[in-house]
C-alpha cells in the first residue's frame, strides 16, 4: 500500500459549497495506475467523512492530472460555514492521505 | 510584438513589494492587480452605505501610494479591480495621491455590475434553488463584467483603470485583445488568453506560493517570492516567468497546480468572455523558472452573465481555550461538552473542534499518540451579535467555571455575510466609463 502523497501532489479550491481537488502524479507514467485506482467512487469513501454529495473526477490527460469536483464538502460554503478551514484549502491533504496498493 | 503583462496581486490581502518590484524591474506593459474575492464587494458596499465615498478596496491608497512613481516612470499601464464597490471613488483617491506626488495620470473608472437596483430578486439561486431575497436581507448584487468592459477604457489611453466587479481572468484578456486586435468571434485565441489570465490572476500561487512541502516539494528562498509574468504572443502562446533574484518556482509542477485551481469543469472554464477547454493546452518547460503554454481551444462566451449575490446572515460567535500536558483531550473533550450543556438552548447549530486533533480536515486519517496539547474551538451563528457574543463568554468562563488547567482563552465576534449567485441577461447591463486626469505642472 501506498500514501497518494508518495505519488502525487493536490490543490484544493472552492466555489460556493464545491470542493475541487487536483491529483498530479510526480512521474507522468503514474497517471494510468492512478486512474485506474483513484476513481470517483474510492475517492468518495475516503472523504466521507468531509464530503455528503456526489464526486466527479475529471480527467486531464495533457497535463497528466485529475480534478475531482465535489458536491456539498463545505459545510455550506466559504462566506456561512461554521469550520476551521471555511475554503477547505487544507483538504488537498485529506485527498493525499488515501492509500493505494502499487 | 508582444506584450509583457506582469501579476501584481492575487488576493486583496496580498503582499504589496512584488508588485513594486515587477513595476520597476519588469520591462512591464500592463500590470494587474486582482484584489477582490467573492465576498469582499459585499463588505465594500456596506462601507459605500455608511460612507459614500468609500467601498473601494482598503488596501487601494495603500498600493497606489507605493506603486505609482514607478508605473508613470515606467510607462506600465495598470488594471485592477481594486474599485470594488465604488470604482469611482476609488479613481477619485488615486486622483489624490497623484496630485500629492506631483505625478501625473489619467484614470478610467469602469462601472455597470452593481445591479442591485435592477436584479429581479424573486429568481432562485443556483445554490439554493429558492428565491434569492429569501437568503437574508441582500446587500449587494454585482455581475461579473467581461473584457468588454475593460476594452473602451484601454482606448481612452488611461493609465490606470479601476474596476468593480469584473472576472479575474478578463483583467488580463483585455489588454491582449486591446493589442493583438481579437474579436469574440476569435474564439481559440480569446481561450488561450484566458487561460493565460486564469494562470496569473492569484499572483505567487504560480510561482511557488502555496506549493511548498519541505522535504517532499521544495521552493527556494520562498521569503523573498517573485509574482510571475507572461510575454504573450498574437497566436495567444505565452511564455511564464518571474525576474531574476527573486525567490519561488515555474515549473510544470506549480502551473498544473495553478491551471486547475478553483476549476469546476476543465473542459468547460466558464467566463463572461468565452468558453474555454482547459484540456487543450500544452504546457512545456523551457529554460529553469521559464515556462511556454501553446495550444487551447474555445467556444462562444455565453448569453447570460453571472451575479454575485451577497445577504446579511448573521453573526459568528466563537471562543478557543487550550489544554496541555497528560489528559489534555479528555479534559478539552469535558470543555466541550459543558459549553454545549449550557448553550445548546440558544443555538440552533454550534461547532464543537478540537484544534491539533481533528479541527481543519473535520476528521483525521492518522492514529495517533495522544498530542501533548489540544485547542477547543466553539463556534456558531446568531441573528444579533448580543447573541454570538455568548459563545466566547461562555468558552472564556471554563477559566473558573470548567476542567483544570484550561489557558489562553480567546473569543470572537464577526459579521457573517453570505453569497448567493443567479444570472441575468447581457443586455440589462449598462457599462460605463469615467476618466479622470491630472496633469503635474
Amino acid at each position: 500500500m501506498k500514501k497518494l502523497y508518495e505519488l502525487a501532489h493536490s490543490r484544493a479550491g472552492d466555489k460556493g459549497n464545491i470542493l475541487m481537488l487536483s491529483l498530479i502524479p510526480y512521474e507522468e507514467k503514474d497517471y494510468e495506475r492512478l486512474r485506474e485506482k483513484v476513481t470517483a467512487d474510492a475517492v468518495k469513501e475516503h472523504l466521507a467523512g468531509i464530503v455528503d454529495g456526489e464526486i466527479i473526477r475529471y480527467e486531464v490527460p495533457n497535463i497528466a492530472a485529475f480534478q475531482f469536483v465535489c458536491q456539498n464538502a463545505l459545510l455550506g460554503g466559504v462566506t456561512t460555514s461554521l469550520g476551521m478551514d471555511t475554503h477547505g484549502k487544507s483538504l488537498s491533504a485529506a485527498l493525499l492521505e488515501m492509500e493505494i496498493d502499487m | 510584438m508582444n506584450i509583457r503583462i506582469g501579476s501584481g496581486a492575487g488576493f486583496s490581502g496580498d503582499r504589496l513589494e512584488p508588485a513594486l518590484h515587477l513595476a520597476e524591474k519588469g520591462n512591464l506593459d500592463y500590470l494587474v492587480l486582482e484584489c477582490l474575492a467573492e465576498r469582499t464587494i459585499a463588505l465594500a458596499q456596506k462601507r459605500k452605505k455608511q460612507d459614500p465615498t468609500l467601498g473601494y478596496d482598503p488596501l487601494l491608497e495603500k498600493r497606489m501610494r507605493l506603486l505609482l512613481p514607478a508605473i508613470s516612470r515606467n510607462n506600465v499601464r495598470l488594471i485592477t479591480n481594486m474599485g470594488a464597490a465604488n470604482p469611482i471613488s476609488g479613481a477619485e483617491k488615486v486622483m489624490d495621491i497623484a496630485k500629492e506626488l506631483g505625478i501625473s495620470v489619467k484614470v478610467a473608472a469602469v462601472t455597470g455590475d452593481d445591479v442591485l437596483n435592477v436584479l429581479d430578486t424573486t429568481v432562485s439561486a443556483m445554490e439554493t434553488g429558492r428565491p434569492l431575497n429569501e437568503s437574508g436581507p441582500i446587500v449587494s448584487a454585482n455581475t461579473y463584467l467581461g473584457a468588454d468592459a475593460i476594452l473602451p477604457a484601454l482606448q481612452t489611453d488611461a493609465d490606470i483603470i479601476i474596476t468593480g466587479r469584473v472576472a479575474d481572468p478578463s483583467l488580463f484578456l483585455a489588454p491582449m485583445m486591446y493589442h493583438f486586435g481579437w474579436s469574440f468571434e476569435d474564439v481559440d485565441l480569446l481561450a488561450r488568453g484566458t487561460v493565460i489570465g486564469h494562470l496569473l490572476e492569484c499572483g505567487g500561487q504560480l510561482s511557488g506560493g502555496y506549493f511548498a512541502d519541505p522535504g517532499k516539494k521544495e521552493v527556494a528562498d520562498l521569503a523573498n517570492l517573485g509574482f510571475p509574468f507572461a510575454d504573450v504572443q498574437a497566436d495567444g502562446s505565452a511564455i511564464f516567468s518571474k525576474l531574476t533574484g527573486t525567490g519561488g518556482a515555474i515549473n510544470l509542477m506549480t502551473a498544473k497546480e495553478q491551471l486547475l485551481y478553483e476549476v469546476v469543469n476543465p473542459h468547460q472554464y466558464v467566463t463572461p468572455d468565452i468558453i474555454a477547454d482547459f484540456t487543450s493546452v500544452k504546457l512545456r518547460e523551457i529554460a529553469p523558472d521559464t515556462l511556454e503554454i501553446t495550444d487551447g481551444k474555445g467556444m462562444k462566451r455565453p448569453e447570460s452573465l453571472k451575479v454575485s449575490v451577497g445577504y446579511e446572515a448573521g453573526f459568528l460567535g466563537e471562543g478557543e481555550i487550550s489544554y496541555a500536558g497528560t489528559n489534555a483531550v479528555a479534559r478539552a473533550e469535558l470543555a466541550g461538552q459543558i459549553v454545549r450543556e449550557r448553550l445548546q438552548d440558544q443555538f440552533e447549530e454550534m461547532r464543537i473542534d478540537y484544534i491539533g486533533v481533528s479541527s481543519t480536515h473535520r476528521v483525521s486519517y492518522h492514529r495517533q499518540d495522544e498530542p501533548y496539547e489540544v485547542r477547543l474551538r466553539v463556534a456558531a451563528k446568531a441573528k444579533r451579535a448580543e447573541e454570538a457574543t455568548r459563545i466566547g463568554e461562555e468558552v472564556e468562563a471554563l477559566y473558573t467555571n470548567g476542567p483544570a488547567g484550561g489557558g489562553g482563552a480567546r473569543k470572537y465576534v464577526s459579521e457573517v455575510l453570505g453569497i448567493v449567485s443567479s444570472f441575468i441577461p447581457r443586455d440589462e447591463i449598462e457599462m460605463k466609463i469615467t476618466v479622470k486626469e491630472h496633469k503635474a505642472e
